[in-house]
């Protein structure tokens, strides 16, 4: 493999707290040298004088569809709109079908991840077989398989014994357990947040504290266990203050935001359109600010996206037969850029770190560093780009998204897994 | 108005008094026969009801055809919705058939707003899921006006199932915008907070005698079981708490009326004696129920 010089960017390592302008030399997929006035030395150039550089960008939390729900996404759709999105790692929850509760499927994700992948995936292995929340998944199988997190995601554990267990295995074996916190029975019937407006509507609504009470009750089992514990698409404000204490307290715990989640209020919803619906719901003001408060105020560790394609045909139904989920891989950086760096509240060195060793510490990845010897996955991106998302072009089999034809100020520019640009902006 | 009509809240006073104006003239002389008219002659109404219903149903087909209008009515039991068609081709294919304006009863809330923002056709709701039943509130509002000289300043008390009521709905708008004072009273569960912000002059209170206290207008809701996920309350105690009877007209005001828009639970939430009683408005909404919808249709296809 050649050489790539990428000259002149901004280069963000949140690892090392680095964050001046540099040099990145890339020499057989690895990071090779990291400074200023680098010998190009027969390199090819990358200009990137006025764009970031940083470790490639990693999300924990993304459904890909394969196997056996083909229709809605493929590893290697799903993986080109990653690129796309400026991600070179991803991580596929287990609720596909069959779930990936065995060696078997976890083994069939990796080898077609292996054959069609345009960035590098990591199988999340089901906490109990079938998801069903009642026996446990084989989970040292699941990791030996390749694993590198369990999560009943989409299916929340109700049943408290079953997750004390799933946390003590998951801990004998060093996995880190992602729960989707909701207590189907205050959310059952329900289609949008509780409050105002799904009562204007004639929506039934999905109450804040469905969340709370399962992170509550997780909170409690996982000082029971010390299995590392991680709240995936933390919507609510009781939740994030629940998880900031806990935090205090020294607990194993760690927590994600979704693009969507700081972005949009139920307010903000348009009536009955699907694009609007995913859970946890697009709850209050009020919840949306105590996000960001707690993103700014470091009790967030990952922006991940909840990247949940469905088909048009699925979504174009009345609003309470739509399923819920939304795809977010290829809007996430320039939601999180508007929301969070243009609007004062953290530095892009805080966000980088959002989408690198933030996500990579939740699961003990070792990636997300920009540093000699690392692997040169790379995002190039542009935080001032003005650039308008169009669905239509989306490089997901899926077109579910609410920030269609919405304008932006930043975004992705270039992707590298490997020292490899497997995407690169179309210049307009 | 937009093309069809979708719910009470995007109307303006101005087009809700249009209507019931309209309707005044629709109303049929007492002891006299209707007169059909011809001013919708060689228009097509498709009446499409994936609910059952039948005074809804009943009082459109008579008010297209009163008008001169062909009605059409296919229910769900015999559409090919039944058959695993999605709405959106049910639709379709209806709409190929280029009806003038289709009448849509469903499940679903917002089934008609979705349909409406893909189809180029005038969808007028008959009642969408738990939340609008415009036509219900512009004939109750018929009805209330036949018996005062206006809306503004009345106290009007909801009693029963609002969380699940798209009349309610569609009344606390229609109301709101004229500035009566609205009461919604229930079991706790059934009346949540949240309802007094989605209109201006809407207060909650879940004691009964409370609610009714100087009341000019009573409507009565029915219990819709078949729309709670749980028995959200104890069902054993309803009556004694939430069902109306006689000695609750001492409570308002001496001209107090009871409306309901049915079907009435003799026992369940009003007694049958306040059914029956001088006191019942509820025949006079069905009878108002076709010259509204008459007026509806007239200026939605005229």
């Amino acid at each position: 493999m050649g050489k790539l010089l990428i000259r002149n960017g901004r280069v963000i390592d949140p690892a090392s707290g680095r964050d001046r302008v540099a040099d990145v030399l890339i020499e057989d997929s690895l990071v090779a040298a990291v400074g200023e006035g680098l010998e190009a030395g027969g390199a090819e150039i990358f200009d990137a004088a006025g764009l970031v550089v940083a470790p490639g960008f990693v999300d924990i939390h993304v459904h890909l569809r394969e196997p056996g729900l083909e229709h809605a996404e493929t590893i290697e759709t799903g993986t080109r709109a990653a690129a796309a999105g400026g991600f070179t790692r991803v991580c596929a929850m287990p609720n596909t079908d069959p779930v990936n509760d065995s060696a078997t499927v976890t083994g069939y994700i990796l080898e077609q991840a292996r054959r069609c992948a345009s960035v590098k995936v990591h199988p999340i292995g089901a906490a109990t077989q079938g998801s069903r929340g009642e026996e446990l998944a084989p989970i040292g199988t699941l990791k030996e398989a390749g694993a590198v997190a369990i999560s009943d995601d989409g299916q929340p554990v109700m049943n408290a014994r079953v997750m004390r267990r799933a946390m003590e295995m998951a801990r004998s074996f060093g996995l880190t357990i992602v729960q989707h916190c909701e207590d189907l029975n205050l959310s059952a019937g329900g289609d949008m947040h509780e409050g105002v407006e799904s009562v204007r509507r004639g929506l039934g609504g999905i109450p804040a504290a469905a969340e709370d009470v399962m992170v509550a009750r997780d909170l409690l089992l996982c000082e029971l266990t010390g299995a590392r514990y991680h709240v995936a698409h933390l919507s609510s404000k009781n939740s994030a203050a629940m998880i900031a204490c806990a935090k205090s307290r020294g607990l194993p715990v760690t927590c994600e935001v979704t693009p969507h989640h700081i972005a949009l209020t139920d307010a903000d919803s348009i009536p009955y359109d699907s694009n609007y619906k995913m859970k946890p719901p697009l709850r209050s003001a009020a919840d949306v600010e105590a996000l960001i408060d707690a993103v700014a105020a470091g009790v967030v560790d990952a922006i991940a996206t909840d990247h949940a394609p469905h088909t048009g045909y699925q979504k174009m139904q009345e609003f309470d037969r739509c399923p819920f989920g939304i795809i977010g891989l290829e809007t996430a950086l320039a939601v999180a850029l508007d929301r969070l760096v243009h609007s004062g509240r953290i530095s892009l060195l805080r966000l980088v770190e959002l989408f690198t060793v933030g996500p990579a510490r939740v699961f003990g990845l070792d990636c997300g560093r920009l540093a000699p010897g690392a692997a040169a996955d790379i995002t190039i991106f542009d935080p001032e780009l003005e650039w308008t998302y169009d669905v239509n072009q989306s490089l997901s089999k899926s077109k579910n998204s609410p920030f269609h034809g919405r304008r932006f100020r930043g975004g992705p520019v270039a992707t590298l897994v490997d020292g490899r640009i497997v995407w690169r902006r179309q210049q307009p | 108005m937009p093309a069809g009509l979708l719910g009470i809240e995007d109307l303006t006073r101005e087009e809700i008094e249009a209507i019931l104006a309209r309707a005044k003239d629709f109303q049929a002389p007492p002891g006299r026969p209707f007169q059909r008219l011809d001013r919708l002659r060689g228009k097509t109404v498709v009446n499409l009801f994936f609910e059952p219903s039948t005074r809804t149903r009943t009082s459109f087909e008579i008010a297209a055809k009163r008008l001169g209008a062909d009605a059409v009515t296919i229910t769900a039991a015999g559409s090919s919705l039944s058959k695993g068609e999605s709405l959106v081709d049910t639709l379709n294919t209806l709409a190929a058939m280029r009806p003038d304006a289709i009448v849509m009863r469903h499940a679903s809330s917002g089934a008609p707003h979705f349909l409406a923002r893909h189809l180029d056709i005038p969808i007028i709701n008959a009642g969408d899921g738990t939340h609008e039943h415009p036509t219900q509130a512009l004939l109750d509002a018929r009805t209330i006006l036949d018996r005062k000289p206006a809306l503004e300043g009345l106290r009007v008390a909801i009693i029963g199932d609002i969380i699940h009521s798209r009349v309610a709905r569609s009344n606390i708008f229609l109301l709101s915008k004229f500035g009566a004072e609205i009461i919604l009273c229930g079991p706790a569960p059934l009346v949540p907070p949240q309802l007094a912000a989605i209109a201006p002059g809407v207060a909650i209170e879940y004691d009964m005698r409370k609610a009714l206290r100087g009341a000019d207008v009573i409507m009565m809701l029915r219990v819709q079981l078949e729309r709670q996920h749980e028995t959200a309350f104890p069902r054993s105690e309803y009556f004694s708490f939430y069902g109306l009877t006689l000695d609750h007209f001492e409570l308002a005001k001496p001209d107090v009326f009871v409306m309901h828009p049915g079907p009435i639970n003799r026992g369940r939430e009003i007694s049958s004696e306040v059914a029956d009683s001088q006191r019942s408005a509820i025949l006079n909404q069905v009878e108002n129920g076709v010259a509204v919808r008459m007026a509806v249709l007239e200026r939605i296809l005229g």
